[in-house]
This record gives C-alpha cells, structure tokens and sequence, in this order.
C-alpha cells in the first residue's frame, strides 16, 4: 500500500486539522471532538443541518459545510459511522433555537448512531428531526435487506435542504424538503479498482484487470455482480437504464444530473460518461436542469463513478439552484 | 470484583488478537472494518480500566459499554454497548456472579442487542452465535452444572452458530446488500460473540482448576 499518510490511525485527526487551517473563514474544529461546524455557529433563527458518516468520502461531509448548505459535519473513522457522543456535539454546537435535521446515509451503523444522538439532543431539550436517504437503486429495497444504501444522491439533499433551511423555513418545513429529495433522487455505482482502508493497510476486495463490479457501494462494499469491462457508453448505458426503471421520468421532465467520480477516476473519464448520460436523457426528452461532474462523494482511491438522477419541481429546482458558499459547492 | 476485571481485560485481548481475522472476515461481506473497530474500542477498554475503580460488576460493564459506545462506531458501537449496558443493569450492586445472574445478564444483551439492531436469529449477525449459546447455557445451568461447564456449552453452540451464518444469507446489515452472493461466508459479527465467549469460556475453565470459584 502507498498512501500520502503519516499515521494510519491519525488519518482523520490530521485532515480535520488540514481543513481547518484551508478553509477557516467556512469551519471550525468544536474543540475535542471530530465535528467541524460552520465558522459563525449557531446561526440564529435558522435549522441547522448535520451530516456525517464514516470519512473517506471526501469533500463529503465536511466540504459542504457553509452557507446554504450544512452547519455541521461529523467526521467518523474511514468508512466507519461516527459515535453518538460525536454526533450530539455537533447538534449542541449547531443549535440555533429552530431545532436541527440530521441527514442519515441509510447503513446500519449510521441509523443506530445518529439515533442515539438523537435521543440524546432530545433529552437536552433540542428539537431534532431526522431524514435517511437511501438512493443506490443496485440494493434491493425490500424487507430482506437493510434497505437501500445512501450514496451521492445525498449531497442534493444537502443542497437542497440546506437552501430551504436558510429561507428560514421550520424544521418540519425542512425535513418536508429533504423526504422529497430522497424520494425523487436515484444513483448506481461502479468501480474498475478498490480502495484501501489505511488502517486495513490493504485492498477489501480485489478485481481481475478485465473485471468491473456493477452496483459498487463506495465503502467497498460489493455491488450487483461482475462483469468484464465495457466501454464508457456501455457502461453508462446500464447504469442509467437501472436508474431509470427506478424513476421513471417522461417526456419534458426536468432532472439534475450528478455525475460523481469515486476518488481514482479523472475528471476526463467523468466528462466522457457525462456526454452519454446527457445523450441517454435527451433521447427520452427529459430536460436536464442542471449537471454537476466531480469528486462529489469519494471512496478513497478506488476508481469508478456513480450516476445520479434528481426529478425536479419547481420548488426543487429554485433551491438547487439557490446560492451556496461552501469548501466544496460555491454557486452563485 | 477482580475476576470480573480480569475477564474483560481477557476479552479484550482476544479481540485484540483477533483484529486482522475479524476484519477479514468482514472485508468479504461487509466494508472491512469490524476488526479494526472492535481493536480501538477494546484498546479503549483497557486504558480505562487501569485509571477507573468500579466499585461493583455493574459499574465496570456500564464503563465497558459507554467506552465501545463513544469509540467503536459503525453498528458494532452501539450493539455491543448496548449489550455490556444491559448486563450492567442486572448486575448492579452486585460483587460476584452466580450462573442463574449470569444468564440473566446474557438475556438481558442479547434483547439489548435485538431493540438497537431490530433483528432476531438467523439474519446472519451476531445473535446467530448469541442466542443459541444462551441456550446452551441455560440448558447447562438446568442440568446443575458449574459456571465453566455451562460456558463450555455456550461457546460450542457459538461455534455451531458461526458456522450456520456461512449456510444462510444476510438479511441485516452490510452484507445484505449482497443477497446470495454473502452464503459461504461466514458473519464477522457472530464471530466476535464467539471470540467473547470463547475467551471467557478460557478464563472460567483456568479458574475453576486453580479452585477459584
């Protein structure tokens, strides 16, 4: 394993400071503990936004920290749900008297953490609410699994309730918004190479050099099955086509586009599967409001992308489209 | 009181030991990182009961559970905080354990563990080793065998249940994302209830030759 590290075990430790010391005028460190919250927390008068999970998702969670967007960011181990004690900071510190929304990636270990917390919040007296997305359609959604995963459709949740938040809107108000993110947005990964958990100090699975994995989480968690590697467009193709027997769209819909790249895939792969999900789209008629292509939400190094469908209404679409200030999402 | 430090800082090392197997076994299934996480809880463990002075059972289980809680993560944290959480409850005050509170204890987790986690056996998770060792144990405890004895039960039926995770396929957790790809593997949470066990099984049988009660 090659990694840029000092400390397998101080790897979150030394990127919080990092992100600190990059971007003080968006965050700051609530002192002993990995939370990094808006610099001028609590904003009055306004539901605060906490998210989390493990790290290696990078610029997820922290990097959408910011006006418009998220209060609060809580950093777990690699790939690892932060601790209740962790996430109820990071709601005490976001406070501002409207009561708090937390946005859950549907795992196991995020739910019962971030629960936890909450119960904890509420028993301090603070109003919290709670949202779970679950977009990945490669998971089965039914009652013989945990339910589908959360991946990159999250940060549209972020986005879009983070602008409703700033409207000054209430926390019922608020986590009205987030539902119907998560209940219009679909996303399905891939992955050509794993990535390695510094602490593992290996790969969690391995691939042939002709072999992809279709429906890849981005904890290196297996997806659908694998196959041999297909070109972009082909690629592409199967991903969107699951994506939209999912949600199904019609002629004249409008939709978000993300397409996110997994940490190892570069922006010029990314752009050439965007030329083909923006061709799959306008076949079927379905106007694309808006495309956003990038590092989103990362798996590390591992290489693959994921592609991301948002169905758009006018509400909706005025609050992706609303500014945002954040290390990682600056709209004008 | 001694013995019951003693048996933690034993499960501890177990765990410890066992960080790579676990996060093998959890890297084939799931995201890699039961082994790793269950290290730094239990490393967490023993730091705090070198300073802290529990003054009964209840109190060093409470100091086990609330370490794994603020330090394990993922599902693992709250599951097995949960656990040593609601085996404190039933041994607080309390200085010694007999078999009887020992099973009562091993219930009161194990519903701990079935509330936070909302599963029951055969979902391929750790209650597959858990509750059929429980029963074991308590089948022991009917036949009046001693506390070693009745444990030796339970980490066999452990065994068997770790095991039975590799024949049935995932329906909680990470590894239920992948259907019937997760037959043949075996649970990496059932596995570390088995280690637990297993390391208290070890500590008992020890005891019980020195004539320790």
């Amino acid at each position: 394993m090659k990694k840029m590290i000092n400390h397998a075990e101080q790897v979150v430790e030394e990127m919080l400071q990092g992100v600190v010391l990059a971007h003080p005028q968006y965050v700051k460190r609530v002192e002993g503990f990995n939370v990094l919250v808006r610099a001028n927390s609590p904003v009055a008068g306004k539901v605060g936004l906490v998210s989390g999970g493990g790290s290696g998702h990078e610029p997820s969670h922290a990097g959408y920290v910011g006006k418009g967007m998220l209060d609060g960011a809580v950093a777990g181990a690699v790939f690892t749900s932060p601790t209740p004690d962790q996430v109820y900071e990071a709601v005490r510190a976001v406070d501002g008297g409207k009561g708090v929304l937390l946005v859950i990636k549907n795992y196991t270990g995020d739910v019962m953490n971030f629960e936890m917390a909450a119960e904890m919040a509420e028993a301090e007296g603070i109003q919290v609410a709670k949202v779970v997305v679950n977009d990945d359609v490669a998971v089965e959604n039914s009652t013989w699994t945990t339910g589908r995963r959360g991946i990159a459709g999250t940060v549209f949740v972020h986005k879009i309730a983070g602008a409703k938040a700033e409207t000054g809107a209430s926390l019922a108000e608020v986590q009205q918004v987030a539902e119907k993110v998560i209940a219009n947005v679909r996303s399905m990964g891939m992955a050509l190479s794993p990535c390695v958990v510094p602490a593992a100090g290996k790969p969690s699975f391995t691939l042939a050099e002709n072999e992809v994995e279709i429906g890849m989480g981005i904890h290196g968690e297996p997806g659908t099955h694998r196959e041999t590697i297909r070109s972009a467009d082909e690629t592409t193709a199967h991903l969107v086509e699951k994506i939209l027997n999912d949600l199904p769209l019609s002629a004249g819909d409008e939709v978000a586009v993300m397409v996110n790249g997994l940490g190892g895939t570069p922006p010029m792969e990314l752009y050439i599967i965007n030329r083909k999900v923006t061709e799959l789209l306008g076949e079927k008629e379905i106007v694309i409001a808006k495309t956003f292509v990038g590092n989103y939400m990362t798996s590390l190094e591992m290489a693959g992308f994921s592609v991301t469908v948002l169905k758009l209404d006018a509400e909706l679409k005025a609050l992706l489209l609303a500014p945002a200030d954040t290390p990682a999402w600056v709209q004008y | 009181m001694a013995n019951v430090i003693r048996a933690i800082e034993a499960l501890a090392d177990v765990i410890i030991a066992n960080k790579e197997k676990l996060t093998e076994l959890d890297a084939a299934i799931g995201d890699a990182d039961h082994g790793i996480n269950m290290a730094r809880g239990f490393e967490a463990v023993k730091a705090k009961l070198k300073t802290a002075q529990p003054d009964d059972i209840g109190a060093v289980l409470k100091l086990v559970g609330m370490t794994l809680i603020s330090t394990v993560g993922g599902a693992s944290g709250p599951l097995y905080g949960t656990a040593f959480l609601r085996a404190a409850a039933i041994a607080q005050g309390k200085t010694t354990v007999d078999g009887p509170m020992a099973g009562q204890m091993l219930a009161a987790a194990i519903t701990g563990i079935k509330e936070r986690g909302k599963a029951v056996q055969g979902e391929k998770t750790m209650l597959d080793a858990l509750e059929p060792a429980y029963n074991a144990f308590q089948y022991g405890l009917s036949m009046n065998k001693t506390m070693a004895e009745c444990l030796e039960l339970a980490v066999n039926a452990a065994q068997d249940g770790v095991e039975y995770t590799k024949t049935i396929i995932a329906t909680k957790g990470r590894a239920s994302y992948l259907g019937e790809r997760s037959l043949g593997h075996q649970d990496a949470g059932a596995t570390s209830s088995y280690l637990i066990l297993a390391a208290l099984t070890q500590l008992a049988k020890k005891q019980s030759q020195a004539g320790e009660p």
